[in-house]
């Protein structure tokens, strides 16, 4: 992971479409996300989805975009999840030849 | 209660207040208009998806009220999807209903099913997939009040043909969706934008289409007027301010009067209103206003700071904006700055050739301005014609012009002329086109003689993708390439065909009275105007320039 990446955290609604616009926002943005985790919360009305992008100035714009989106329910940084991304990448890389 | 989908979408409609639906009906779309026949809301069949869209523009551009069009599933869902990319782009309330197949069908390739929902979201303010007919219940009222809050801009709700059929019960209809009341400018912000009016030797007012979402002209008027601020207009801002004002300094940026970029270059103050400070109004956005601080209002917070940092940014609706700011106003005719602006304007005035003379550009369009009133509504399709319309007709109030500014779509004039007549039955319309752009929808002179609309048709016909053309002398010398149209289709004799009555000013010797009787019988027609091939829209700011570096006709002539 570079040092120059934080994560946000987003509350969404949980229907099929959301993720299409969330990518969407950041193909056509130009915006360049690294990372993708998404879960539904209890009740499965609304998913949690933590996005690990690069921590530059066009940060707040990302998040202006975001909150403009009608399935965003919340926006917030959460530097802290990088942890869960470095937990995620540790249980996808191959496992060590011999 | 008990309702299929379709006439739970045509109740919910009615409820909206929604009076004309453009369409095309198509299998799988076959429900809703069932529903719609029954219906009190009037359906205008158009010739082309893309048509029906563009009408519902005019409808929606000319009163500021969303306004619905119809499309089959397939190839109409995607006939439509111009017409909600620029009301993406110009932040217009139009909400698209589409067909789709049955929901067993979808993800098959079904006959006419495309992904409406993946191919809309990037085009759309917000979009649904209704998945039962009893999800119609809140997609169409949310839907409304997604497109008419705080930026307006384009829903599309693809229902599928099964859900169309589908009976729901329910207690009782909802309420219409309405508009999100706007965030509230903070008090403290409202006193620091004073503050740096006040202080300001050199301000501008550069105003666009948020003002007229807004309603707020009149107050921007006001405080125009209390504070001797002159005031430039983005293309879209284009009569928010009377051409004959004397604040008013006319469209900036790249087809600007001289003067109106120089003054802009002066100033100490950019006081942006409703606009987006889009590349036509900046130029090369890090020159622009190089001199001054900006202070930016607008509705969209990711606005703010997009492209040019604000000094101060709020987010507001502009109208309610201006009637906080204005009493702490200080009255001042800055009398310098004015004077020095006067100066400019008249060493830099905007330069028309041709004024006199009805077959030239410039005078095209100022007879025509003449002839129709103040009271008629302006559209245009796009291109050189569009912009001498922009430079030349002496717009007087917001909602007068209406034309495709961010998405630029060839096409638009004459649908959008069709829906503002339609929505504004007792106005004359006029619609500006080039031969290029009327080809581009001209299937809609058959909507247009049998809707019978008071819409004048008046062409600059120099058979030539104008603006085209234009780069290609001056910016890649002279190589000109696919701009110029070898066959030349005689429009007079299309309109006639299309059942339309129609003049041509190359066939009289009496240009001025053939123009007069046009525009003076009611009902639809077409003018034709030869022009001149190879006059250029000056002046003229190339792409990626800034502002400052104006090309004219003068410097450039050989």
């Amino acid at each position: 992971m570079q040092a120059e990446q934080t994560v946000l955290r987003l509350i969404v609604r949980n229907h099929p479409g959301v993720m299409s616009h969330l990518c969407g926002l950041f193909a056509r943005r130009g915006f360049n996300v690294e990372g993708i985790l998404c879960v539904p919360l209890e009740e499965g009305a609304c998913s949690a989805v933590l996005l690990l992008v690069a921590d530059d100035r066009r940060n707040a714009q990302i998040v202006a975009q975001l909150r403009k989106l009608e399935d965003v329910i919340e926006v917030h940084p959460d530097p802290g999840a990088r942890r869960t991304f470095d937990a995620v990448a540790r249980y996808v890389q191959p496992a060590a030849p011999g | 209660m008990k309702a299929t989908g379709a006439e739970l979408i045509m109740r919910l409609l009615e409820r909206q207040g929604i009076a004309i639906v453009a369409g095309i009906p198509g299998g799988a779309s076959l429900p809703l208009y069932d529903a719609l026949r029954a219906s009190t809301i009037r359906h205008v069949l158009a010739r082309h998806e893309q048509g029906a869209a563009f009408i519902a523009h005019g409808m929606a551009r000319a009163t500021g009220t969303p306004a619905v069009c119809f499309g089959t599933s397939g190839p109409g869902a995607t006939n439509l999807l111009t017409g909600i990319a620029d009301a993406k782009l110009d932040s217009i309330p139009l909400i698209a209903v589409t067909g789709q197949v049955p929901r067993g069908m979808i993800g098959t390739d079904a006959f006419q099913e495309v992904d409406t929902y993946g191919l809309t979201v990037p085009i759309t303010k917000h979009n649904y997939m209704a998945r039962s007919a009893g999800e119609l219940l809140e997609i169409v009222p949310d839907a409304f009040r997604i497109a008419t809050s705080g930026r307006p801009g384009p829903v599309v709700i693809d229902v599928p043909k099964d859900v169309q059929t589908e009976t729901v019960e329910f207690v009782r209809l909802p309420e219409p969706g309405r508009p999100d009341p706007p965030p509230a400018a903070d008090p403290a912000d409202i006193a620091r934008a004073a503050a740096l009016l006040n202080a300001a030797e050199r301000p501008v007012l550069l105003v666009g289409a948020g003002i007229i979402a807004s309603g707020a002209a009149p107050v921007l008027c006001r405080l125009a007027e209390r504070a001797g601020i002159p005031v430039a207009a983005t293309l879209l801002g284009l009569g928010v301010l009377p051409d004959a004002h004397p604040l008013f300094l006319g469209m900036v940026g790249m087809h600007a009067a001289r003067s109106t970029n120089l003054v802009l270059e002066e100033c100490d103050l950019l006081i942006g209103l409703g606009i987006r400070f889009d590349d036509r109004a900046t130029g090369k956005a890090s020159e622009f206003c190089p001199r001054a601080r900006i202070l930016h209002i607008d509705i969209d917070p990711s606005e703010l700071g997009k492209i040019k940092q604000p000094t101060l940014g709020l987010v507001a609706d502009v109208g309610e904006a201006l009637h906080d700011l204005l009493p702490l106003v200080i009255p001042n005719d800055r009398r310098a700055w004015r004077s020095r602006v006067s100066a400019l304007r008249a060493t830099h005035p905007l330069v028309t050739p041709g004024a006199d003379d009805p077959c030239e550009p410039y005078g095209i369009v100022r007879h025509t301005a003449a002839l129709a009133g103040p009271d008629a509504i302006v559209t245009s399709d796009v291109g050189q014609h569009q912009m001498w319309a922009a430079q030349a007709f002496p717009f007087s109030r917001p909602r007068q012009w209406l034309t495709s500014g961010g998405l630029g779509t060839m096409g638009f004039g004459l649908p959008a002329a069709i829906g503002a007549a339609l929505a504004l039955p007792d106005r004359r319309v006029v619609c500006f086109t080039g031969d290029g752009s009327l080809l581009m929808n001209v299937q809609e002179l058959a909507t247009l003689a049998e809707e019978e609309l008071d819409v004048k048709i008046v062409l600059l016909n120099n058979a030539h993708l104008g603006l085209v053309r234009q780069q290609q002398e001056l910016f890649y010398g002279g190589r000109y390439h696919a701009s110029r149209f070898h066959a030349e289709p005689d429009f007079a004799a299309i309109a006639r065909g299309f059942g339309i009555v129609a003049h041509d000013l190359g066939e009289t010797a009496e240009p001025h009275a053939v123009l007069a009787r046009a525009l003076g019988e009611p009902g639809p027609c077409l003018v034709n105007v030869p022009i001149t091939r190879d006059a250029n829209v000056y002046p003229m700011v190339p792409p990626g320039a800034p502002n400052r570096e104006m090309i004219d006709g003068a410097s450039h002539a050989s």
